[in-house]
């Protein structure tokens, strides 16, 4: 095929402003990452929590969290007897710097780790009105933060609270199950941190992955099931009160 | 600016994200659905002795729609990236749609149904007249000058066949926005299906109050006499939409006290706590049941004139407010609670700020601003029709 100066000039323009749309939807150069190979979960062992907000400034650190945001965050919940409708729950900070000592005697207390639970069937991702939030191939809801309007539905949409819109950059923002990283090989930040493994990334398309093992002999549940949003959150030792 | 919170709200949650001027959206959107449909009545239904506020209806309806998507602009954290909603729209996203609804309404129906009402007007006009206004109304023409009777019948079906497309899509512009609520499931304030239906008999309440009002308060600024007739019978579709309206609120209501779900208790404490005045006080008893009331006598007594008139001003007044009343409850109402339903938290609105108070006034005054030229320009009284004037001459 032979090609004029006349049409290299006209076609160059364009291949430049393609090759800058290829760029922009490339994830982070990661060599040896291949996206059809992993769908992405978390399992939260809640009888391993101990509250100590390891994760939640590991995430604020590795992220750039502003104060008064949490991509993660900790709740301690307390339940006196049966009335496990009405639980006392808290989050001072988000359980950034750990929890008081607990007012309450008697009944039971435990800590409750949140994060984005990257739905299979997210709400965000349907209510976002130029599909700035999008799941990826490999099962993470991610927002393009270039092309996100801050219109704030994506909030109002999500059942467990876990976006919020950056004050700096006036866009929504959230757990990104720190795709940096985990398209490194590397695990999230609040995943290496936790002290006692409470929390453990893990990849459902690997048979070879210990949650299928952990899933498969164990009860485990999700948060706010009648949703029905597919929530890829598993979390072991969840109790009913919690919400 | 510490924000008072009640219980255990996600941390996220403290910060309210929709401001009053989402609550200022749909009521204004709500208030060009209902003129429109307000005229719609004499076009397509042929109701005679509304005749009067009809061109005033549609002027009303495009004022206001050129003010709706102001406070949505103002309220994105980037309004500059919003015509990406043209470009790239997200098939699954109520809110996508909006763009869309709005760009059909407002050329697709309402200017061009305006602009063929008032074609003979605006051609007369452009001979008639002197200077700029003669060069904007050479332009308004868009180059049709023809006034003979059979294109003046053409521009007659045509606009007939607009407003009856225009129905549904009043019933669409306004049905949608109450679907962008009623589709969040995660918010048992809002997720409901009848939310896009209450939404649409309130926008008409409110539509058909707000012509009624400038109706009564155009013409006696004019000195002129007031369409007795007219008014009435404004004034009897204002209550019989009003009670449609006021029934579907309460079978909402019931429907939700009955069932008592999980959110129930939450909801209930935050509308005998927080939303008490605003809901019970002001949108219930004050802007619906009063002037339900008061349009009820009208339709059952026999009163003179005055008195009517100043019913219906008090009750068009009331059924404002209350209507403002039910998108603020609806929007702030459906935000002051967790999702855990274990706390609520407080809605503080600045003044001078972006979102505040002074630019939610400013954006309630602007369509007024914007009608007044539209009423200059436009002039929508029967008597001064300038076809009826013409079509009156011996």
């Amino acid at each position: 095929m032979t090609m004029t100066r006349r049409q290299l000039l006209i076609l160059l323009p364009a291949a430049a402003v393609a090759w800058d749309s290829i760029l922009a939807s490339t994830p982070e150069a990661s060599p040896n990452y291949n996206m059809a190979e992993h769908w992405w979960a978390m399992l939260i062992d809640i009888t391993k929590c101990i509250g100590c907000g390891s994760c939640v400034r590991a995430c604020q650190l590795e992220n750039h969290v502003p104060d008064g945001y949490y991509r993660t965050w900790v709740e301690r919940y307390h339940i006196q007897d049966w009335e496990m409708e009405y639980p006392k729950v808290d989050s001072p900070e988000g359980g950034k710097n750990g929890f008081p000592a607990a007012k309450e005697a008697g009944g039971k207390n435990f800590f409750v780790p949140k994060l984005c639970n990257h739905c299979a069937d997210s709400p965000c991702t349907q209510v976002c009105p130029v599909g700035a939030t999008f799941i990826s191939p490999d099962g993470v809801v991610l927002i393009d933060q270039k092309y996100c309007l801050g219109c704030r539905y994506c909030v109002q949409a999500c059942p467990y609270g876990c976006r919020f819109i950056n004050p700096q950059t006036k866009t929504a923002n959230k757990c990104t199950l720190c795709y940096h990283r985990i398209t490194k090989g590397l695990t999230t930040a609040c995943c290496e941190v936790c002290p006692t493994g409470a929390r453990q990334l893990a990849n459902l398309k690997n048979p070879n992955d210990p949650i299928h093992e952990f899933l498969r002999t164990h009860s485990v549940q999700v948060l706010k099931p009648q949703m029905a949003t597919h929530s890829k959150c598993f979390y072991y030792g969840l109790d009913g009160s919690v919400r | 600016m510490q924000v008072p919170v009640e219980g255990f709200m996600y941390p996220n949650e403290v910060e309210l994200q929709w401001s009053v001027l989402i609550v200022l959206y749909p009521f204004l959107t709500g208030l060009v659905a209902g003129a429109f449909i307000l005229a719609s009545l004499e076009r397509v239904f042929q109701v005679q002795a509304v005749k009067p506020t009809y061109r005033l209806a549609l002027l009303t309806a495009l004022a206001f729609l050129l003010v709706a998507p102001l406070p949505l602009q103002l309220h994105l954290g980037h309004p500059e990236r919003s015509f990406e909603m043209y470009l790239t729209p997200h098939g699954s996203s109520a809110m996508a749609m909006f763009g869309f609804v709005y760009l059909w309404y407002l050329l697709a129906v309402l200017v061009l149904e305006i602009w063929l009402d008032y074609r003979y007007d605006i051609v007369v006009l452009s001979q008639t007249t002197t200077g700029w206004r003669r060069l904007l109304y050479r332009i308004l023409t868009l180059g049709s000058t023809n006034i003979s009777p059979r294109a003046l019948h053409i521009d007659e079906r045509a606009g007939w066949l607009i407003t009856v497309i225009g129905i549904p899509s009043a019933f669409l512009l306004h049905g949608y926005v109450g679907f962008i609520f009623g589709s969040v499931k995660a918010n048992p304030w809002w997720s409901s299906p009848l939310m896009p239906v209450v939404f649409l008999f309130s926008a008409m309440v409110s539509g058909i109050a707000v012509v009624m009002l400038l109706y009564m308060l155009l013409t006696t600024m004019r000195r002129e006499p007031i369409d007795m007739c007219c008014v009435d019978t404004v004034a009897k579709y204002l209550f019989y939409t009003f009670i449609i309206d006021f029934s579907l609120e309460m079978l909402d209501l019931i429907h939700r006290i009955y069932e008592a779900d999980e959110s129930f208790r939450s909801l209930d404490f935050m509308v005998h706590t927080k939303l008490y005045f605003s809901h019970i006080v002001v949108q219930i008893l004050l802007g619906t049941v009063t002037p339900i009331i008061l349009l009820a006598i009208t339709q059952v007594a026999k009163l003179n004139d005055l008195v009517r008139k100043r019913i219906y001003a008090v009750a068009g007044c009331l059924t404002l407010v209350g209507i403002f009343a039910m998108r603020w409850n609806v929007v702030i109402g459906g935000q002051l609670f967790s999702k855990s339903f274990l706390g609520y938290t407080t809605y503080k609105m600045g003044f001078v700020t972006r979102e505040g108070l002074l630019m939610a006034i400013m954006l309630t005054i602007l369509p007024f601003i914007f009608l007044w030229i539209l009423v200059k320009l436009l002039p929508p009284w029967p008597e001064k029709t300038l076809f009826a004037k013409a079509a009156s001459a011996p």
